[in-house]
């Protein structure tokens, strides 16, 4: 390739890059989906661990904590009240209940952040730390999105 | 005819329906001799039917508590505002002084010690269907449970539903379930699931769409429907809605409350996973042999925007 194409190419590149970083912040609910399935893919991981259909890979539960911190460290501010239409099931609960919905999303991470040591230190450890992390997934839900 | 005749004709026949009425609705009462015998209560059992009936669900207050039954967060419906009453053994404000006979009665025919007419937001619907046995196993279990002292305020339901009375024509269209007969050419562990499912577990009550007057439409039995309390929609769990999912993803479901996708289930949902967790994996398994061989059927059509 000529160096005018891998110039285009970049550009190109770069711009798709940008253009999907601008619609991420201007599709809060896209934003807020995508990091939910990462959340699922990761715990999907993890449970397969904790099962023992997988073997325990510290690469892959580091992996699976630093997502689920940055779900948790970005989650709160892709709520705008703009959000609150369109295609999401996410309950009014959110907004009239914001401070819960803060609170549980502030104890997510708190519980990511404890349970991290525990979880690399071997599959005995991921195990329980599944547990804590893990049922911050239903609860919230449980309050805070419709059943389907 | 003249006026007279047909007005005097008129409330005459007013008079005999009202009549006819009063006696199709007499709420119904277990015999109290069929209870004469003492039942050896298993409480083990009894804690198992606790479990999968959901008691907690609706009787108890909080996410963690599954031994104090004073009464629990409003039940919202179509048809008013439903107060869970207090189930705990309390003798004067729970269950702690009813009879076998008369906690049968409540169970099975959806009446009350004092003889009226229970609303089947209680799902006596479902309860019917489990025997006497499981249901003294599940009384004897209640009253281990500590008392609880004060009572839920009334039901906050508009008129006509606040009269109880018409509860009893209700019944009359929709209170049909039979006592559960095994199906001898199914397996053991396919009959103790369909037991669990439509006995106990009264999964058909929220996975099961209603008519107009809150009864079910049993020609689509467990394929979904509008969720009971307006949040969102409940999913279709007969193979046309989750025919991708094996035994094994069922049973592993209502443990973890982890959907195949590794999706963390919310909802109403999250309540009945925290009662299966605590069954033993067998009856686990076995409702989900039972749920995967519910043939495909096409649920209600869900609005676009739900």
């Amino acid at each position: 390739m000529k160096l005018s194409t891998w110039l285009a190419t970049g550009l190109v590149a770069t711009v798709a890059l940008a253009t999907t970083a601008v619609v991420a912040q201007q599709d809060p609910i896209a934003t807020r989906k995508d990091l939910m399935k990462a959340n699922g893919r990761n715990a999907g991981v993890i449970v397969k661990m904790v099962k023992g259909e997988e073997a325990y890979d510290p690469a892959k539960v580091k992996a699976a904590f630093d997502q689920w911190d940055e779900t948790a460290s970005k989650f709160g501010a892709l709520f705008p009240d703009s959000s609150k239409e369109g295609d999401t099931r996410a309950l009014p609960a959110v907004w009239t209940e914001r401070a819960k919905f803060d609170a549980a999303i502030a104890k997510f991470k708190k519980d990511v952040d404890d349970n991290r040591a525990k979880a690399m230190s071997g599959a005995d450890g991921l195990k329980v730390a599944l547990g804590a992390v893990g049922k911050n997934c239903g609860d919230c839900h449980e309050a805070f999105r419709k059943p389907q | 005819m003249t006026l007279s005749k047909i007005i005097a004709l008129a409330v005459v026949l007013a008079a005999v329906a009202v009549t006819a009425f009063w006696f199709l609705t007499v709420p119904k009462v277990e015999p109290v001799a069929e209870f004469a015998t003492p039942h050896t209560a298993d409480l083990v059992n009894g804690k198992t039917m606790f479990d999968i009936g959901g008691c907690v669900s609706c009787h108890a207050r909080g996410k963690d508590d599954r031994t104090h039954l004073g009464g629990g967060e409003p039940l919202k419906s179509p048809f008013g505002t439903f107060y869970p009453p207090n189930i705990s053994s309390d003798p004067k404000d729970g269950i702690g002084a009813w009879t076998g006979a008369q906690f049968v009665t409540a169970m099975r025919d959806g009446t009350s010690p004092a003889g009226e007419h229970l609303y089947p937001a209680f799902p006596y619907t479902s309860y019917r269907r489990m025997t006497t046995g499981d249901l003294l196993d599940l009384f004897a279990y209640l009253k281990t449970l500590p008392p609880v002292q004060g009572r839920a305020r009334n039901h906050d339901l508009p008129f006509p539903f606040d009269i109880r009375r018409l509860v009893g024509g209700w019944k009359l269209l929709f209170l049909d379930a039979e006592p559960f007969t095994p199906d001898s050419t199914k397996s053991a562990e396919w009959n103790r699931g369909a037991y669990l499912v439509n006995g106990p577990g009264h999964c058909a009550e929220c996975h099961t769409a209603r008519n107009a007057l809150g009864g079910l439409l049993n020609g689509q039995r467990f394929a979904g429907g509008p969720d009971p309390e307006g949040k969102g929609w409940v999913p279709n769990i007969t193979q046309k809605g989750i025919g991708s999912w094996t035994e094994r993803d069922i049973a592993d479901f209502l443990q973890s409350g982890m959907t195949p996708e590794f999706d963390s289930v919310g909802g109403g949902m999250a309540a009945v996973i925290r009662n299966t967790a605590q069954l033993n994996a067998a009856d686990r398994q076995a409702m989900a042999v039972y749920i995967k061989s519910l043939p495909p059927i096409v649920g209600p059509v869900r609005p676009s925007k739900n």
